[in-house]
């Protein structure tokens, strides 16, 4: 079992119970960390795609995907806290007339 | 080296541009800004449209780096006919917008920089021809459009964002997934590279099977739709227009380029029939509940719901014919669905709400927004001279040609329903009420005839079709 085997198994599992997280969770809260924990999960299998060969250096297209996956990852959890925010202010069910 | 053609990163460059420049004036000068970046876009979108005529498919590479470690940017038919869509129904739907809403309103100052940004997402993501610069800008877009939503400001409108963003997060990372492991196998993102180096194997299928389905995710396939009609019954009439023309649209768009250079063979045919046969029941579930639905905004997200679907069939009639088909349809859907909703959310405004059995008598007076739904209608339906019926017809015949029953009864029954759904609601319109109604707010001419030149759009497309046909042929993939 090399180690970036390990990494890759290791991100299926992740992006597994945080799917279960977002689906299972009743709170939105709740659910915007499960996502991040599958966010994580997929851009962790992207690193792990990254070696090129046992000893040689990894290769760098993957680790700018990562990067440009993380900033995308925090714009979106930035809006959905935005909307947390708003739904616990004004639940769900009541309108402004 | 030669970074190519100019136009491209000036079609996601200017309406960017406005966007920021329209947060940075704030309220006051959101509006105009608007306008004129609009112009401009439109501009840059039809400059890109005769460039494309002519000759080749137009390539930008961006900082002159050439792939696989390069990003480029490709215009060919397919592309350039889209972004042509994208700007006259982009530009009407903010014609209409800079008439309702008021100068100097938060939601004036909200709206254009929010539309402006997400416009420059789909522009990108119209040109983009590798598979990570596809997420990214489908990303762009879904963020924008959830924005957008929220601009209600009311629990329900936030709720439906919500639940719109954590399913299309959903889709992203299963799309994200399937990238990863298709450039582990191949190294290269490339689209066109990509598909000529592709191999079969099940890691590969895993691959292109995940892609599918956040992408159907993504797209409101049935039976995962269900974030569609809360989120475009709860939007402002503006924002629903363009969710139903284009932000919904993008994904479908990056299934049919993906579909188009990717892949072959027997697991792709059984990928064709799946996505078929559940588009069609989409068509059947989503017309269905339209005809029962009381609120005219329902009716029109339910039948977004079905539209959607009848674009899911070409997967299962892979002809060229009915490639050219499906564009058409996608195009007359967005033109269509968007005069809708903008007519819908007039006859909110005027009215106080859009309950389909309170609207008797409208048609006396507002004539020119119940002109532009009739005329919607009728592409809706897919009645000649709509573009939406040549599309049909085109798709009919592909059935008949390769004996697949489904589709042609997709077709034919989901036409028969839509008529049902929309003659519901015409009736009710050209019905004389009891009393003339006194209407709450009388909408601008300016967005009366935004809403009319839409629905005539619609109609344009079926008159001369011959145009936009000789322009898909170009680099056809």
């Amino acid at each position: 079992m090399t180690p970036w085997l390990w990494f890759a198994l290791s991100a299926v599992a992740l992006f597994a119970v945080g799917l279960h997280g977002l689906f299972s969770s009743r709170q939105l809260v709740r659910q915007i960390l499960a996502a991040n924990i599958s966010a994580s999960a997929v851009l962790l299998l992207l690193v792990a795609f990254a070696r090129r060969a046992p000893s040689g250096d990894p290769d760098p297209v993957p680790h700018a995907l990562v990067l440009t996956g993380i900033v995308v990852s925090v714009s979106a959890t930035g809006v959905a806290l935005a909307l947390a925010r708003r739904l616990r202010v004004r639940p769900p069910g009541s309108r402004r007339r | 080296m030669d970074p190519g053609s100019a136009w491209l990163p000036w079609a996601v460059l200017i309406p960017l541009g406005g966007a920021m420049a329209g947060l940075l004036v704030g309220r006051r000068g959101a509006a105009p800004v608007a306008a004129v970046a609009a112009l401009l876009t439109v501009a840059a979108s039809l400059a890109l449209l005769v460039e494309v005529w002519a000759g080749p498919a137009a390539r930008h590479f961006a900082g002159g780096w050439r792939p696989p470690l390069g990003i480029q940017l490709r215009a060919d038919g397919l592309a350039a006919v889209v972004l042509a869509s994208l700007a006259l129904v982009g530009g009407l739907v903010t014609a209409f917008a800079l008439g309702e809403f008021g100068r100097r309103s938060r939601l004036s100052g909200l709206f254009f920089p929010l539309w402006l940004f997400g416009w420059a997402a789909l522009n990108a993501l119209v040109l983009s021809a590798d598979l990570f610069n596809l997420y990214v800008t489908l990303e762009l877009s879904t963020l924008a459009a959830v924005a957008l939503i929220s601009l209600a400001n009311r629990g329900p409108a936030f709720g439906a964002a919500a639940r719109y963003l954590l399913l299309a997060v959903v889709g992203s990372l299963s799309y994200l997934v399937g990238v990863a492991l298709l450039f582990a196998l191949h190294g290269t993102l490339d689209l066109p590279s990509l598909g000529a180096r592709l191999s079969g194997g099940p890691a590969v299928w895993a691959g292109l099977g995940l892609i599918l389905t956040g992408l159907c995710l993504k797209a409101a396939l049935f039976p995962l739709h269900t974030w569609l009609p809360g989120a475009y019954q709860r939007a402002l009439g503006p924002v629903a227009a363009l969710l139903s023309g284009l932000l919904s649209n993008a994904p479908f768009y990056v299934l049919l380029r993906l579909w188009l250079e990717l892949g072959s063979g027997p697991l792709k045919l059984a990928a064709g029939q799946l996505l078929g046969g559940l588009g069609g029941a989409a068509v059947i579930w989503g017309s269905l509940l339209a005809l029962r639905a009381d609120r005219l905004s329902s009716v029109l997200a339910y039948s977004s719901v079905a539209q959607f679907g009848y674009l899911f069939l070409l997967f299962q009639l892979d002809t060229p014919a009915a490639w050219a088909a499906g564009a058409f349809l996608l195009i007359s859907h967005a033109t269509a669905k968007a005069a809708l909703f903008l007519a819908a959310g007039t006859l909110q405004r005027a009215v106080g709400h859009d309950r389909v059995d309170g609207l008797r008598g409208m048609a006396g007076q507002l004539p020119p927004t119940i002109f532009a739904i009739a005329v919607s209608a009728v592409g809706l339906i897919g009645l000649p001279p709509s573009g939406a019926f040549i599309a049909k017809w085109v798709l009919l015949r592909a059935a008949a040609e390769r004996g697949q029953w489904w589709p042609a009864v997709v077709l034919l029954g989901g036409g028969l329903l839509a008529a049902g759904y929309c003659f519901r609601f015409l009736r009710e319109l050209f019905i004389p009420g009891p009393q003339p109604l006194r209407l709450r707010k009388i909408p601008a001419p300016l967005q009366q005839l935004a809403t009319l030149a839409l629905a005539a759009l619609g109609l344009g497309f079926g008159l001369w079709p011959a145009a936009p046909l000789r322009l898909l042929g170009v680099g056809w993939p």
